[in-house]
């Protein structure tokens, strides 16, 4: 046992895995390589505070330098992997070096879904990923521009108000017949798309795009839609989705299906390899079949659990799953997971701006998610956690002291 | 520069720039007692300190969402809780004094 661990990846799941192990008493050299240039750093600001210019680079680094060097994790900049052999035991890198492990951290992430249009390729066309293509994006922004946003999710619509709050003309086109509709309910898509458009975003909905039209110099001019219709663009950002990125897993012979497959613990079949982040799917307390989250609350548990794995003491990851985003002035917060409740109950009045939906699927609590009020967002996870027994009518009644269910 | 009281009772003085929050001042030289799970756009309440009783009246007021999330700390809100996250560092503010609590998640 002298060759330690290798961890591929470079963000919160790689970084969680390497101080999960440590925590844990793993004692011999830790190793990360990661394909970007730059030590793990902050990926929700990209879209928010960063894009917009209200956090600047060098508070991003999720940890200082002393941190990795305290704690003997080696981290390789700028390397890929291009093959795991997990018979040898070794990782190969594009460059061609073969580092050996005894084991080994998989915390690959994902990559956005690209658009599969004509014009997709023109200059001008972007998504949002990494810091570099935040900053290459934030070069772009020195004066007003027209942009369409394509995809009305959360990196779409963060975008938008980022870049609405910078003064610049936005456009939002959704797909389906709402914002969000993945992860909110139709009450609170209608409470987002009416909060763009009080902003002077146009959101277009159940908008296909057929085409990027270029300028004839290569560089983007429109956006033209499904219904004929044309947006004029001088950006056009895309956020319809990531891919996880499962081929060194899979060429490596390890089960995927959307995700890594792994155990509640973290583990693949293989015992020498765990994996951990946007790159898995896992068994969850909170879903009746395996889910991958696409999260920095699960690539930082997860990846705590894989860690704690790699030192010879595998434990459960059972944390309650949570969210945020962060648009103009709305906090908006989701504890929990609400696909496939059948019963919600509001508490507090939308138009107050203040609010949370609490949702319940055959009688018990499954999600809480909340508006401008991230106390009670906290107080929602504690009640996951706990199992809490809660009624629609307690919920909605904001005289009902939720803290009591927790103290009993 | 910041003064941080860690829970094994030792002090840590680190040079916080001025624009950086004092959660950023722990974190990046890696203080124990601080968690800032969401990275400081106070969504968390895990960058939660106690300033120090004589320099509490140097901080600008607590904003309403962090007045809410103060609600919800792990340790238990006292009267001079806030957010690590929330306070950023001024000329003004050189020598704060903060106290990290007993648990934050």
């Amino acid at each position: 046992m002298a060759e330690g661990l290798v961890i591929v990846g470079g963000s919160y799941a790689a970084l969680h895995m390497a101080q999960g192990a440590r925590e844990n008493g793993y004692g011999e050299a830790i190793r990360l390589i990661s394909d970007e240039p730059w030590l793990p750093y902050q990926r929700p600001p990209l879209s928010k505070g960063f894009l917009a210019g209200k956090i600047e680079r060098d508070a991003l680094a999720l940890k200082g330098e002393a941190f990795y060097r305290d704690n003997g994790i080696e981290v390789l900049l700028e390397t890929r992997v291009s093959a795991i052999d997990r018979q040898a035991r070794t990782v190969t890198t594009a460059a061609g070096a073969n580092l050996r492990y005894d084991g080994l951290g998989l915390a690959l992430g994902a990559r956005p879904r690209l658009l599969k249009i004509a014009g997709a390729d023109l200059d001008g066309v972007f998504y949002l990923r990494s810091l570099a293509d935040t900053l290459a994006l934030r070069e772009r922004l020195a004066r007003p521009l027209s942009i369409v946003v394509i995809g009305g999710g959360f990196i779409g619509l963060e975008v938008a108000a980022s870049l609405a709050t910078l003064g610049h003309r936005v456009s939002v086109v959704e797909a389906l017949e709402r914002l969000m509709a993945r992860v909110l309910p139709p009450v609170l898509s209608d409470f987002m798309a009416q909060m763009h458009r009080g902003r002077g975003v146009e959101v277009r909905l159940s908008a296909g795009v057929q085409e990027i039209k270029g300028d004839g110099a290569g560089r983007v001019a429109s956006v033209l839609c499904s219904d004929g219709s044309e947006l004029a663009a001088d950006i056009v950002v895309a956020g319809i989705g990531v891919v996880p990125e499962t081929g060194l897993a899979a060429a490596a012979g390890l089960a995927c299906r959307d995700g890594i497959l792994v155990d509640d613990a973290a583990r693949t079949a293989d015992p020498a390899i765990v994996a951990a982040g946007d790159c898995v799917r896992y068994p969850s307390a909170f879903t009746p079949d395996p889910c991958r989250l696409e999260s920095v609350q699960n690539a930082s548990d997860q990846g705590r659990a894989a860690g704690a794995a790699l030192a010879g003491k595998p434990q459960a990851y059972r944390a309650v799953p949570w969210f945020w985003s962060d648009q103009y002035e709305c906090k908006l917060q989701m504890a929990g997971l609400s696909p496939g409740h059948d019963r919600l109950a509001l508490r507090g009045a939308m138009a107050g701006g203040r609010f949370s939906l609490f949702y319940f699927r055959a009688g018990r609590l499954v999600a809480v998610d909340t508006v401008n009020r991230p106390g009670e967002h906290l107080l929602g996870r504690k009640l996951l956690a706990a199992g809490a027994s809660l009624t629609p009518e307690q919920a909605a009644d904001e005289s009902f002291d939720l803290k009591a269910l927790l103290a009993a | 520069m910041v003064i941080y009281q860690l829970k094994d009772g030792s002090e840590r003085r680190v040079d916080v720039p001025a624009g950086h929050s004092v959660m950023l001042g722990a974190v990046q030289n890696d203080l124990p007692g601080i968690d800032a799970e969401c990275g400081g756009c106070c969504a968390c309440g895990t960058c939660h300190v106690y300033v120090d009783p004589a320099h509490y009246g140097r901080l600008p007021a607590v904003e309403a969402m962090e007045d809410d999330l103060l609600s919800g700390v792990a340790a238990g809100r006292q009267a001079t809780s806030r957010l690590s996250c929330q306070i950023t560092m001024t000329p003004a503010l050189d020598g704060l004094v903060v106290r990290m609590p007993e648990r934050q998640g």
